[in-house]
């Protein structure tokens, strides 16, 4: 792998960014009065895209805003316009990082535009309550604004189709409700909120969550290791894998998400999931599984079912990583996913120097010096940042904030003179120690709690 | 060059929440901060059908306490009743008093660690208001429980890291 060429600025990124962030900047005092300012951010958001087919649109929305009559599809625009920006750069820098890796890539397939997902009012209820948001700004909001959300959260979460804009929208409600009222907010998180919400209005736009027929693969699945992402009302484990098909090695996400409620934290997520895919045992007891007939998305996630896998034979991370990471070929990122909080590469890197420090752990490599992301790091598994540190080899996944990073995955480490390897995922199919299993006993305890609350109160 | 880490107004995964600590739910098997209040559910100790609805209002420090079936809790005394004292300490379990104290704006010692303190630096007053929209939030709440798991992945929980091996 060619670090160094990660070491020097991606083309056009940092002027995309300038862009987006004048954009951003609008939506803390909202869209209704723009000042001298934020009109020459939107200006500028329009000159950006005038050599695109999205220009006429996003120069007629950005007059409109000014104006003072914004409708939802002039709405539709600037987004359509923010998102192509931070497209362009998750392309670009995936270029760049492909090119480092040394990794090929599938183009994406042209396809066609699928079955809609239909429920066209919930969406339009999603995308009301987005527009109040948009027209009030991060400053404007209050608990009033927030809670509108709640139907229609509820609404999509409820329809398996949609699932994608509610857990996103709840999770961003969820913020908006710690933090209302925005008036006295001592700080707000301008970016993230800004894409929350953009995100947000184009999953909301009439087909874009349609439903494509998945292709199917069969082949050795060689686990990698597991992301694991989290907000009060959902979770999911996302497990990096190579597959050994007939065509060669392909790297494969399989995902498994569910609902849950705030105090369902830490290594007692697992729980949730375990039933739903036994690739979490497969993932602790470090074994490939045989997968026959596979769904498989364009984009590289498997659609796990267990009736398409068996156990295999043991297989260690570290192994598959060194073995087959730098011949196996890449999936292509489907278009509406294409933001660079997406980028999330396998890596194996041997060699650095790993040095801790107040805020985390800095990895020195030939040619690179990159950020450890502790705030990736989780608690639901035996990896911690101290272990990073004294780290020799990891495998990892590369993410892209403003800068690259490494969200450690597995490591080997000199624990009292041996090496050893520890992986974040290593609890997904059973804590291995005391305390582990205590927060699995706490968690199914308060599962049990609110099951038992809901079956006297909920169904009246 | 990439070493330096953006501000975090300028981070796409900037943690905007600390995750809530788990705790026991036996008795009190809800409590959020929303709407401008501490608000929650308590299981009564008597009959297991009946839960009280008790909440707190961050702007002037009045509470309320009422069963389900929105008949008025015979505990109210000043400053509180039992319910409302359960639902401070579980919401300390929960957040943390720093960030309990700062949501009531209750202006509590640099060494409080418990709800009482809380309370006790808000001196509560007893307004009865409707109790439904928090049964509400319990609820929904509850309801998440009866959701399917999927295997579809969610994209977007990129944007939601799960956290906690620093604090």
């Amino acid at each position: 792998m060619r670090f160094d060429l990660l070491a020097s600025p991606v083309d056009g990124v940092t002027e995309a960014y300038e862009v987006v962030a004048g954009f951003d900047g609008v939506l803390v005092a909202g869209l209704l009065r723009p000042g001298t300012e934020q009109i020459a951010a939107l200006h500028a958001l329009a000159a950006a895209l005038s050599g695109t087919p999205l220009a006429g649109r996003v120069a007629e929305a950005v007059d409109k805003t000014v104006a003072g009559s914004i409708s939802d599809e002039h709405l539709a625009a600037l987004v359509a316009a923010r998102s192509a920006l931070l497209g362009a750069s998750h392309d670009a820098l995936l270029a760049r990082l492909d090119e480092a890796a040394g990794r090929s890539r599938e183009p994406w397939p042209a396809a066609g535009p699928g079955t809609p997902a239909g429920a066209d009012n919930l969406l339009a209820a999603a995308r009301s309550w987005l527009s109040e948001l948009a027209i009030a700004g991060w400053r404007g909001i209050d608990h009033d604004l927030v809670s509108h959300a709640d139907q229609a959260v509820q609404a999509l979460l409820a329809e398996p189709r949609l699932r994608r804009l509610g857990a996103l929208l709840d999770g961003f409600a969820g913020e908006l409700r710690a933090c209302a009222p925005g008036a006295t907010m001592p700080r707000v998180p301008v970016r993230r909120w800004a894409d929350l919400w953009a995100r947000a209005v184009l999953l909301a736009q009439p087909g874009a969550l349609a439903a494509v027929e998945p292709g199917t693969v069969s082949g050795r699945l060689l686990p990698l290791g597991v992301d694991l992402h989290e907000h009060p009302t959902a979770v999911q484990a996302q497990v990096h894998a190579v597959l050994e098909t007939a065509d060669g090695p392909r790297l494969v996400r399989a995902s498994v998400s569910a609902p849950k409620v705030d105090t369902l934290v830490g290594s007692g997520v697992w729980q949730l999931l375990r039933g739903h895919s036994a690739l979490l045992a497969a993932v602790t007891e470090q074994r490939a599984m045989d997968l026959t007939d596979m769904p498989i998305t364009s984009g590289g996630d498997l659609i796990w079912s267990d009736a398409h896998a068996k156990p295999g034979a043991p297989a260690e991370p570290f192994a598959t990583a060194r073995v087959q990471l730098a011949t196996a070929s890449a999936a292509p990122v489907p278009p509406l996913e294409r933001h660079p909080v997406r980028l999330a590469e396998p890596v194996l890197i041997e060699g650095y120097t790993a040095t801790a420090h107040d805020d985390g752990v800095t990895i020195t490599l030939p040619g690179l010096t990159v950020e450890v992301d502790v705030e990736r790091m989780h608690g639901a598994g035996p990896l911690t940042p101290a272990l990073v540190a004294a780290s020799t080899a990891c495998v990892g996944l590369l993410r892209w904030d403003g800068g690259w990073t490494i969200q450690p995955l597995a490591v080997e480490a000199q624990v009292k003179r041996k090496t050893v390897a520890v992986h974040a995922g290593a609890w997904a199919g059973g804590a291995a120690d005391a305390a582990g299993a205590k927060a699995e006993a706490a968690a199914a305890d308060a599962v049990k709690v609110l099951r038992e609350r809901a079956g006297r109160l909920l169904r009246r | 060059m990439n070493a330096a880490q953006k501000p975090w107004e300028e981070r796409s995964a900037a943690r905007v929440v600390a995750p809530a600590r788990p705790r026991k739910l036996a008795k009190v098997p809800f409590v959020e901060l929303a709407d401008g209040r501490l608000q929650g559910v308590v299981s009564s100790g008597s009959d297991i059908e009946r839960v009280y609805v008790s909440s707190l209002t961050a702007a002037n420090h009045s509470f309320h306490c009422s069963t389900n079936n929105n008949r008025p809790c015979g505990g109210i005394r000043t400053g509180g009743c039992n319910h409302l004292r359960a639902l401070a300490d579980e919401a300390v379990l929960q957040y943390g008093v720093a960030r309990v104290a700062r949501y009531l704006r209750a202006d509590v010692a640099d060494d409080a660690t418990t709800g009482a303190a809380v309370l006790a630096a808000v001196n509560a007053w007893h307004e009865p208001s409707a109790g439904a929209p928090v049964f509400s939030r319990f609820l929904r709440h509850l309801a998440y429980l009866e959701l399917s798991p999927t295997t579809e992945p969610l994209p977007e929980l990129h944007w939601f890291p799960a956290g906690g091996a620093v604090r």
